[in-house]
């Protein structure tokens, strides 16, 4: 085998990623789920790609910014209600 | 930083710790590491009968479980009754449980179990995820580059908006996702849990988590984009 026809075999076997593919795989880069192989292509597509660059720093931003929504404050009566339960509990043992 | 919590959890912890209950809640990491510490040390007060304890508990999960509750149950009200059920059985349980999984895994984890033999509204949605693409073709080329980028924001979100208008869109957007998909997103993204705590307190595979999440998290990218700028005409 040549090592021309080695290189078209290893390009036919993996091609680069497009765009639109990338934004497909955002998350399984994110949670270390690709193989070695299409994480390599991922990584090889950022490099040249701002536009899908971004769209992943949008995605971190959007994960973090998620990270900073807070639950709703306890009322005053979920407190009471909950001691009450503990103490029935308490009393029951 | 949930790697580190879990390392933590797996860490045997000598008995002197519980007199070092300061020390555990000391915030060297900005917050996450010492919650899991604190949360053990909770546990072994809990399990001495401290009062203390439980209502330190439940300041600090009772609304995030409520929040989580609300995606399988069809109301506010029957919500509340299955956290408050999932606090009499985690007290109940307190003998036996056998911290395998953290203290937050497992309390998650009854709530998700008492919502789903309760609610209706989860089963009624979509079983795994909407199909399609998570950005619409029309943004890209025939070649399938972009043919509407995203405009650059990904730094500058919090310069553009405040806080409080971000939080509440987020917020927006985090109740209008399908229930399995906000599900997921509410565990890893808001409450910061593992891929697989996520799993065990949903009992679902990573591959259905990663799907679910991915959608997720596309969906409230698009919402912020809709704010922010870009995404062709608004």
């Amino acid at each position: 085998m040549s090592f021309l026809s080695g290189l078209l075999r290893l390009r036919s076997r993996s091609p680069g990623l497009v765009c639109q593919e990338v934004v497909e795989l955002v998350t399984d880069y994110l949670e270390e789920a690709l193989s070695p192989a299409d994480r390599r292509r991922f990584e090889a597509h950022l490099a040249g790609c701002p536009h899908c660059t971004e769209y992943l720093a949008q995605i971190r931003e959007t994960i973090r910014l998620a990270g900073r929504v807070e639950p709703a404050d306890l009322t005053p009566e979920m407190r009471t209600d909950l001691t009450d339960l503990y103490r029935r509990w308490r009393a029951e043992g | 930083m949930s790697g580190a919590g879990r390392k933590a959890e797996v860490t045997a912890r000598p008995a002197h710790v519980l007199s070092g209950f300061d020390g555990a809640d000391a915030d060297p990491y900005g917050g996450t590491l010492p919650a899991m510490d604190a949360d053990a040390s909770l546990l072994r007060r809990l399990r001495d009968g401290d009062e203390q304890a439980f209502a330190a508990l439940v300041e600090r999960y009772h609304s995030p479980m409520l929040r989580l509750a609300i995606s399988f149950v069809p109301s506010q009200a029957v919500a509340e009754e299955v956290v408050q059920d999932t606090w009499l059985a985690m007290l109940h349980g307190l003998a036996r449980f056998e911290e395998r999984s953290s203290l937050r895994t497992w309390l998650f984890a009854i709530l998700v179990n008492r919502a789903r033999t309760t609610g209706v509204r989860e089963a009624r949605s979509v079983p795994v995820a909407d199909a399609g693409p998570v950005v619409d073709a029309s943004r890209f080329g025939p070649s399938g580059a972009w043919a509407a980028p995203p405009e650059h924001w990904a730094e500058e979100a919090e310069n553009r908006i405040d806080a409080v208008k971000l939080s509440g869109l987020l917020r927006v957007g985090l109740d209008s996702l399908p229930a399995r998909q906000r599900e997921v997103v509410l565990l890893r993204d808001v409450e910061s849990m593992t891929s697989a705590e996520v799993c065990e307190v949903l009992a679902i595979s990573e591959a259905n988590q990663r799907v679910l999440l991915h959608r997720g998290r596309s969906k409230l990218r698009l919402l912020l984009e809709s704010e922010l700028g870009g995404g062709g005409p608004r």
